[in-house]
């Protein structure tokens, strides 16, 4: 085996085909996964002890999730696995990583960083309620834990979850009540061209349409969440369509905008970013191989731009490939370039989905003053406006003087919507707002008591 | 009230644990998120106003579903499994 240390972060389908990538030539990484199994998010999977066959949990994609599990089974005994652990902090040559409560640190010479995505949130009046999960919990409240997350549920937002979450409901056994789709039907028209690159992809959209609509679910097209009403849990959801107000009870809304990568380890590693139009948002530095702009560190999967879970495989086993490259082991050069065409052209299917789930760019104008922007530090909309008027028109600077995103989740949750309202207040285009800097630790450390303390 | 439904993957042993001082019934396999919120529709209040929360994310991110251990230790309830005998405390949160 080969003395040099590779690390990898993240467990899910870039970070495991990164592992088998790497061990097929010898060199054993260490994996670190802060999930309990291998899987990541979109393959995640349910606690020992449960019974349901991938089919029912992963639909179309349980073959891909179960490769996924059986490569990082065999993995396991050949390389350093370390779930429930996270990495908190990283610097030029060591991670700071806490695992069962115990402080370690661990050196490397090589980093693969998939760290991978979140849902990306814009906030509604009454998103802090009881009862309103973004729609990747929505997702896993029913394939980790086999719950709703309420009954009647609403979905609504954009992106390819949106359906997808519907249908794995309704299919369970789960009240779906409404899918209100923020975009509209001339928006899925224009984005044909794009999606008809990967017709497989589409046609799984479609079917999860055609399927909710077939079984009675109510499916609202150009339909804007305007507010979610309820005392201390969710009552029932308000929505605009064609400038008409409508309601209905539920007891859960599931909500979100497609998905925003996780880019927090790759800023403190001082990685170069650059700003992603199709992403909205900064994104750090990485050419087709997935080198990142620090010789030393690589970048695969949604946390360094959101391309789905099929690209992330490649995009892992691509940047593994580049890791031995760079160690001066051969690798298969035919293999390489074929993983970087793949990857070209899932780039240009995603040019497609984001005309068919089109980002909601009134969304700041529309947002009244009293709105919960931050739900950590609980500032609302106006607060933040009040202080880009005085002239704090960079997000750190916002953040420094109205405690935007500096709460517990270091503005994961209300980031993209703060660069919003920001950009909208000061007139300024989005990507001149500046970037909201991570900071160590990247996520409460459990005695890390709160405000309290 | 509960929050949560459950599905599937009823016929898991049981796990009898306490929340806020009552016994209290989970499943083997439960997060602690959903062992409260099968019972109970919320986790904490908010920190700045004591409002009901109940998590959003569930995958780590949000920070929104910290409950307080017999030991005094706070954790995440998304990402933290139900032990048998398990105290588990809600914060009320500050009232402003």
């Amino acid at each position: 085996m080969n003395s040099t240390h590779v690390v990898i972060v993240g467990a899910g389908p870039a970070g495991v085909r990164a592992a088998e990538t790497l061990v097929r030539k010898g060199v054993a990484p260490v994996l670190i996964d802060e999930g309990m199994r291998a899987g990541g998010q979109i393959y995640r999977q349910q606690p020992q002890g449960f019974s349901r066959p991938a089919k029912a949990l992963y639909g179309f994609e349980a073959s891909k999730a179960n490769a996924i599990h059986v490569c990082a089974e065999d993995l396991a005994s050949q390389i350093d696995y370390r779930p429930k652990t996270l990495v908190w902090n990283a610097n030029a040559d060591t991670l700071d990583l806490l695992c069962d409560d115990r402080f370690e640190q661990l050196g490397y010479d090589r980093l693969i960083v998939a760290t991978g995505a979140t849902d990306r949130v814009l906030p509604v009046p009454g998103w802090t309620l009881p009862g309103v999960y973004t729609l990747g919990a929505a997702q896993i409240a029913l394939k980790f834990q086999g719950c709703a997350i309420g009954d009647p549920v609403v979905f609504a937002g954009t992106g390819p979850l949106l359906y997808l979450v519907a249908y794995q409901y309704a299919k369970a056994g789960a009240k779906v009540t409404a899918v209100l789709d923020e975009a509209g039907f001339s928006d899925q028209c224009r984005a044909l061209p794009g999606l008809l690159r990967q017709p497989s992809t589409l046609a799984k959209g479609l079917y999860y349409r055609a399927w909710l609509l077939a079984n009675g679910v109510r499916v609202e097209q150009g339909a804007s969440l305007v507010r979610i009403d309820g005392e201390k849990r969710v009552a029932s959801v308000a929505w605009q369509q064609g400038g008409v107000e409508h309601s209905l009870p539920c007891s859960a809304v599931g909500f979100s905008y497609a998905l925003r990568s996780e880019t927090q380890l790759a800023d403190l590693l001082g990685c170069e970013f650059v700003w992603s139009p199709l992403n909205r948002a900064w994104l750090p530095r990485r050419d087709a191989s997935g080198r990142s702009s620090l010789e030393h560190v690589y970048l695969a999967g949604d946390g360094a731009g959101i391309m789905g879970a099929d690209a992330a495989e490649m995009a892992g086993e691509r940047a593994a490939l580049a890791v031995l490259q760079d160690m001066g082991i051969a690798v298969d050069g035919a293999r390489a370039e074929k993983l970087e065409r793949g990857l070209a052209q899932i780039e240009r299917f995603r040019d497609g989905l984001e005309h068919a789930f089109p980002f909601p760019e009134g969304w700041a104008a529309k947002a009244d003053d009293a709105l919960m922007l931050c739900r950590c530090e609980e500032i609302r909309v106006g607060q933040l406006r009040d202080v880009v008027r005085a002239g704090a028109v960079d997000i750190n600077r916002a953040k420094a003087l109205c405690r935007v995103g500096m709460g517990r989740c270091q503005g994961r949750m209300c980031g993209a919507a703060a660069m919003e309202i920001i950009a909208c207040e000061s007139g300024l285009t989005i990507d001149s707002v500046g970037r909201l800097r991570g900071q160590a630790p990247i996520k409460p450390l459990p005695f890390a008591v709160g405000p309290d303390a | 009230m509960a929050l949560l439904k459950r599905l599937a993957e009823l016929d898991r042993p049981q796990v009898d644990f306490v929340l806020d001082g009552q016994p209290a019934i989970a499943l083997q396999g439960d997060t602690l998120l959903t062992a409260l919120l099968c019972s109970v529709d919320a986790l904490k209040g908010s920190d700045f106003s004591a409002e009901p929360r109940a998590g959003f994310c569930l995958m780590g991110a949000c920070q929104d579903c910290w409950v307080r251990l017999e030991d005094g230790r706070r954790v995440r309830a998304c990402s933290t499994l139900i032990e048998p005998g398990m105290q588990v405390t809600r914060e009320p949160g500050r009232q402003p």
